[in-house]
């Protein structure tokens, strides 16, 4: 029987596999935006499956707007990274450097 | 009772009408002159929504079955977060023109951020504070990006979506915790769920919650993105973003935490005062060690902010009051030094160094003096409005016991001072060859002259805000 804690180990993995694609990629930003979609979708399952187990609606409800947002994001995110490569001609994390931080 | 919920948030809908207007109105008529126009009808929209609120058109209580609410505090807030922005707007102008960024996208990004703030503020529902945080978030990274021929505003664009599209996941990770311990999203039922059970799934929830809006708030050590996106950010952006979503996202936490994590402050006490230590302390370090004076003020925010969550930290009443002035009188200075730092920049890349300010009291005598004043009350000095600011939250502080907490942000607050008396030292006994180069239009010196005098004349009296805070800081404790 696949229970409540089940749903949630796969959430919380993807959640740790999102947040380790930011910091440890080496090679581009395209991998930073799917790492961010992978952590607000594993958010999407988590909500949902506490939903399915409380019977409760509020979850998904919730899931839908965080749906919407991360396309918005994405999209915003996308426009960022073409005027970016535009100005600098490559789109791999060691070129963003150009202030020291 | 339909009607009343819509009337509750008539301010927010008289914004959407004038951006879905504005922009279809510039979108239409592409021309230099239109883009002026929206630029000034945004800044009468802004005193416009001000005089809504001032008139008490806005009904208060909890609307949307208590997702919503409006009280005196939140009125505050959203007065502020108006006249503010009305005001960067307003210093921004010139700025705009002379970086060939003066198109109406700008204002209209600017109230879309604006309108998410003023979500934030009156949300009581993790559905709608979500929904505000990321209205208000997602035109900043436009906006941060506004330059596109510029390598480094893109750049600070690029940071500042991911480490914000980061904390926004971590926000909400935390928000699904809460909401599957509590079964409930609404701040008030999260409150009365915590009295019952008081697990470690909702510590762990209340944890990824404040890790995510620490990021928002730019308080250490969540704070890597403030000094690129600060440098990188063409200079009105920085003003915006170093001014109202500070103040939002502060009024946004504090309603979360005193409304919906009220039986938990131990949890989160120790976490706020932790924070706020290593903001301070980084933040006054750090700053010492930086040339470029918009660097320079990202980390002078990052320990000021510091200063203003110990007041939250405290949990009380008092403690909010003294949070709330703190911010008033923070953005007011900030909005005064910012109004130096557009003056000085121009196309040269190097012209925010501080370098630049070196024998400014011999070419610009009354400036100087006005700067001085800012500068002082700033790091905290005792005649000036800075000084009673800090006073009022360390006050607070010792009331609910943490002395080890003031004791340590005082000797901060003494390391911090360094760096803004060295601008002083510049000013007045710097010598260089080409003397500084500073030019306001009126508007402009009147804003500056407004806010440097500001920090000495609030010192007598404050103009009855005081009464207006301390009753917002109760009411948001019913």
């Amino acid at each position: 029987m696949i229970g409540l804690e089940h749903y949630l180990f796969v959430a919380a993995s993807l959640f740790v596999i999102g947040i380790f694609g930011i910091f440890l990629n080496r090679r581009n930003v395209i991998i930073v935006l799917m790492s961010i979609e992978i952590m607000l979708l594993s958010i999407n399952l988590n909500m949902v499956s506490f939903s399915y187990f409380l019977s409760d609606f509020k979850g998904q409800v919730f899931s839908m707007f965080i749906l919407t947002v991360a396309a918005a994001e994405a999209a915003i995110g996308l426009a960022i990274l073409v005027c970016y490569f535009r100005n600098k001609g490559s789109i791999s994390i060691g070129s963003v450097n150009s202030m020291k931080g | 009772m339909y009607l009343q919920n819509f009337l509750a948030i008539g301010l927010e809908i008289y914004l959407v009408f004038y951006l879905l207007f504005a922009l279809s109105f510039g979108v239409f008529y592409q021309t230099e002159k239109v883009n002026r126009i929206i630029f000034f009808t945004s800044i009468c929209a802004l005193l416009i929504g001000t005089v809504i609120l001032l008139s008490s058109f806005v009904p208060s209580g909890n609307f949307f079955s208590g997702g919503f609410v409006n009280d005196s505090f939140s009125n505050l807030i959203k007065i502020i977060i108006l006249l503010i922005t009305s005001s960067t707007l307003i210093v921004s102008y010139r700025s705009l023109i002379s970086n060939k960024i003066m198109v109406f996208e700008f204002p209209i990004l600017i109230l879309c951020s604006t309108l998410g703030m003023l979500i934030m503020v009156s949300s009581n529902d993790l559905l709608i504070l979500f929904v505000g945080l990321e209205l208000q978030a997602l035109p900043l990274y436009v906006l941060s990006a506004f330059k596109r021929k510029s390598l480094r505003s893109s750049e600070a664009g690029l940071k500042f979506f991911v480490l914000g599209a980061l904390s926004s996941g971590l926000l909400l990770y935390g928000c699904s915790l809460i909401y599957g311990a509590t079964g409930s999203i609404k701040f008030i039922e999260i409150s009365n769920a915590l009295v019952i059970s008081n697990s470690w799934v909702l510590l762990l929830g209340l944890g990824f919650i404040l890790s995510g809006l620490a990021f928002k708030l730019s308080v250490v050590p969540f704070h890597m993105w403030v000094p690129d996106v600060y440098e990188g950010s063409p200079t009105p952006t920085t003003l915006f973003l170093a001014t109202v979503p500070k103040i939002a996202a502060l009024a946004m936490t504090c309603r979360l935490l005193t409304s919906g994590f009220d039986n938990f402050i131990n949890g989160w006490q120790q976490i706020l005062c932790i924070l706020a230590l290593f903001s301070i302390l980084f933040g006054s370090l750090a700053a010492i060690a930086q040339k470029n004076l918009k660097r320079l003020l990202a980390y002078s925010s990052i320990s000021h902010m510091g200063f203003a969550m110990i007041g939250l930290a405290t949990g009380t009443p008092e403690g909010i009051n003294a949070l709330v002035s703190y911010m008033i009188i923070y953005l007011i200075m900030t909005v005064g030094v910012f109004c130096v730092v557009l003056s000085m920049e121009n196309s040269d890349h190097n012209s925010l160094n501080i370098q630049g300010l070196l024998g400014l009291s011999e070419v610009k005598p009354n400036l100087a003096i006005l700067i001085t004043f800012l500068l002082c009350s700033m790091a905290g000095l005792p005649p000036f409005l800075g000084f009673f600011a800090k006073y009022y939250v360390f006050v607070a502080a010792v009331e609910a016991g943490l002395v080890g907490v003031v004791v340590l942000a005082v000797i901060g607050s003494v390391i911090g001072s360094f760096y803004y008396l060295r601008l002083v030292y510049f000013i007045y006994f710097g010598k260089s060859e080409s003397p500084p180069h500073i030019k306001m239009s009126n508007i402009e010196y009147y804003i500056f002259l407004f806010a440097s005098l500001f920090v000495i004349v609030g010192t007598f009296g404050f103009f009855g805000i005081e009464e207006v805070v301390s009753s917002a800081a109760k009411s948001l404790f019913r």
